[in-house]
Formats: structure tokens, sequence, C-alpha cells
């Protein structure tokens, strides 16, 4: 007999060892998520998709399913907690949309269009962050950069190289580069690695492709971050051909395709 | 017994509307110009006080103030003060009044690094020196969006936002709903 669990009320089941997303993503309800890709190890770090289960918050993509959870989602309340992490993520980096080549697909904006934000709320930091244009094909901008460490476990896990890493605390953290002189000239990265595509916003973009697909047409010009199957969608611009994967992990994910 | 007032001609009060550029490009009121002849419609219940539209320079007693624009000087500060004084709802126009935008991309370098590139190390720069003059008004030592100085009661994000989206929250408000903004028009850029 199938483990259910409920979200929203409604039925779903899942598997031993799923975590509460993984079996909504499964079940084609979509709980807001920037952190987490399918195919990579948890992370829970961006806490979008937070949810109550039983009535205490957890994040759904580290919290395992178990028989029995009432979950909540898709509330006014959590959708305002959310949307107030989203506008803390806005305003703690500089998020200038409309200077952005990522803008359409950027999946930190399509989440501020789906929760309906229309400001910042909070004063901004305009911090100084640095750019790192030196690779021939990748140029960093840590200006965008929301410590998901998504291209951290891609680089892990997918690519098998351990490029990126975060350093710091507070509003000290950022995004560095393992090579000897921290520049990502000096890395190992090359164009075809999961890394360098997985970036939910505009931290790491890739050279010399700006502006191919026109703005209005972009991918969530068309299609709403709650789609859950966007994945595949998203990463058709993707290159990544490396399938020799020994973690694992990718196993069932959109990236063991 | 009082003498029975001539009845006066009927008039509707029309909605009066201010708007403004701070530190933008005016792409904001390019496009809320997009809306074309439906602005027509729109003259039937509101009035423009100040605004580049009329060339008026100073906002009186208001209903509606739109706002485009970052504050990047003292004078862009007295604006919208002005603005937030004369107006009943003051609304936030476009991703520069709203974040800081593409303006507040100086926010990386100080001023000093910013008036140096402008005026003196630029190339083809002709008569190098920094402009000092009583007529300019003093630069902010960084660019701020509009809702770090004065309250501001709704957002219309985009850059620049669709006559559309003009159309619907100025409509709402005409309306006395609540604005809001259909998903399909919610853009920051």
């Amino acid at each position: 007999m199938n483990k259910t669990i409920k979200i929203d009320g409604v039925e779903i089941p899942f598997k031993e060892g799923q975590t509460i997303m993984d079996a909504a993503l499964a079940a084609d309800i979509y709980i807001p998520h920037l952190c987490h890709k399918p195919g990579l190890s948890p992370h829970g770090s961006c806490k979008l998709c937070t949810v109550d289960v039983n009535g205490r918050a957890a994040s759904s993509c580290t919290m395992p399913a178990a028989e029995g959870q009432e979950i909540e989602n898709d509330t006014p309340a959590l959708n305002e907690v959310r949307k107030t992490i989203t506008q803390m993520l806005f305003i703690e980096g500089n998020h200038l949309c409309p200077s952005c080549e990522k803008t359409g697909d950027c999946t930190l904006q399509a989440i501020g269009y789906h929760l309906g934000m229309l400001d910042g709320h909070f004063p901004q930091f305009y911090p100084r962050r640095e750019v790192d244009a030196s690779h021939p094909t990748l140029v960093l901008d840590r200006d965008r950069c929301i410590m998901c460490e998504l291209c951290v476990r891609a680089s892990r896990e997918c690519d098998g190289k351990n490029v990126f890493a975060i350093s710091g605390r507070g509003t000290k953290r950022h995004l560095i580069v393992n090579s000897p002189t921290g520049r990502l000239a000096d890395s190992d990265i090359e164009l075809d690695d999961l890394a360098a595509h997985i970036c939910p916003v505009g931290a790491i973009l890739i050279k010399d492709h700006g502006y191919e697909v026109p703005i209005g047409r972009r991918t969530f010009d068309l299609h709403s971050v709650a789609e859950t199957d966007l994945d595949e969608v998203i990463l058709t611009k993707a290159r990544h051909h490396d399938e020799g994967d020994d973690s694992g992990e990718k196993e069932g994910g959109v990236y063991g395709v | 017994m009082t003498p029975v007032k001539k009845r006066e001609a009927y008039t509707v009060s029309k909605v009066r509307v201010a708007t403004t550029s701070l530190a933008g490009c005016f792409g904001c009121h390019m496009s809320f110009l997009d809306m074309d002849e439906r602005i027509v419609g729109l003259l039937e219940h509101v009035e423009f006080s100040r605004s580049p539209i009329n060339d008026i320079k100073h906002c009186e007693p208001c209903d509606i103030g739109l706002i485009e624009g970052a504050l990047c000087n003292a004078d862009n500060v007295h604006v919208l003060k002005e603005f937030r004084e004369n107006c009943k709802i003051v609304i936030a126009v476009g991703a520069c009044a709203i974040n800081g935008g593409v303006p507040a991309m100086r926010n990386h370098f100080t001023l000093q690094e910013c008036l140096e590139e402008a005026f003196l190390d630029e190339i083809g720069v002709d008569n190098p020196h920094i402009p000092n003059d009583v007529e300019i008004p003093l630069l902010l030592s960084k660019v701020h969006p509009i809702h770090e100085v004065v309250k501001v009661d709704y957002y219309l994000p985009g850059c620049p936002p669709s006559a559309d989206a003009f159309l619907k929250i100025l409509t709402d408000l005409l309306e006395g709903k609540e604005p809001s903004l259909p998903k399909e028009m919610l853009h920051y850029d």
C-alpha cells in the first residue's frame, strides 16, 4: 500500500526516502523554491519552500515525507512570508532587472511575479561585490548571487570539479572560485559544465550570447514558475552532456536524463 | 427668506493627476503616452497638474502623483517631497522609482569616481573640469528608490510599465477600487 501525505488537503503518495518537495513535485504540486533542483542534494538555504508540517514550519526540500503528515503550502500566510523572503533577497544584492541579461529567464524574478511582489519594501543594501569577467566564455557577477549554492553542488556532484564555494558570513558572504588566483579564468570550469548553466539568477552568465531571445519571449514571459515540469524547459539552454556521475544523487532527476 | 441662488453650470470635478520624472529616462512617461487614443477617454475623468506632458512646473494639491525615476540629487528629493505634500496618493512608477533601477548602478562606485570618469577621464572630454555651479543640484552620494524618503502608496513595476498597466492602475483608482495588476502585466523589466 502506498504511503501518503496531505498537502493543502490533497492526498499524495510518496516513496520512502523522498522529501516533501520530491513528493510534491512528483504530484505536480508547486512549492516555491530557489535553492532546490531535483537531482542535486538538498540545501535548505533559501527557505522559500517553508511549509507548515502538522503546524510546525519546515523546509520542504530537506524534510523527509512521513506517513500522515498534514502539510499547508499554498496559504496566504505562507505566501506572504515567502514574499518577504523574496524582497529580502532582492534588496540585499544588486538585482536591477532592466540591466540584467538574465531577465525573463531568472527564477528569483519569476518567484517575485508568482508571489505578486511589487516592490522591495526594505531599504536597499546596494552592496559592492566583485565581478569576475576573466574567463573567456563565462562571467561571474556576484551582484546577483543569492548564495543558493546550486553552482557549488552542480560542480561538485555532476561536473566532478569543485569549482565554487561560499565563503564568509552575513553580509560578507560571497561566492569564491577554486583556483590559485581565485579567478574564474584559472579554474577548470568549462562551458559545457552544469555549473555554468544552473544559476537561477544572473550571477553566472555565458558570454557572447546576450539577448538572443528577445525580452517578452523568454522563459518566464511565457511560463509561470509554478509549472512543475519547467526544469526541462529551462535546461534546454544548457549544453550539459556529462552523464558520468558516480554520486548517484542525480538518478531520476532531470539531469540524469 | 434667503434668495435662491442661481444654479451654476453642472460640472463633474475631475481627478487631478501630477506626474514627474526624477533620475530616470522618461521611458515611463513615453509608455504612459503609449495608451494612444485611450488617453482621450481617460481625460474625461482626469486632468493633469504638474507634468512634463503640459510643462507645469509645480505640483498643486492633487489626487494622484505618478513618480518615475530614482533620487540622485537634492532637486529630486525636493520635487519628491513637494509631490508627497500635495498628492493624496503617490505611485512609484517603474524600476528606478522602486529600487533605483539603472541609475543605481552608479552605487557600485564612489561619487568622485563617477565625476572623474564623466568629466575628466572619459575619452573625448573637451576642457576637462568637474562642473561647479550653484544652479546645478548637489548629487547624492548614492542613488535611492523613492520609498526610502517618502511614504509610497502604490507600486507600478516595469521598465517601463506597459500602457495597459498604467491604464489598469488609474482605472482601478478612478473606480474606487484597490489597484491590482494581473499576473501578465507584472514585469520588472
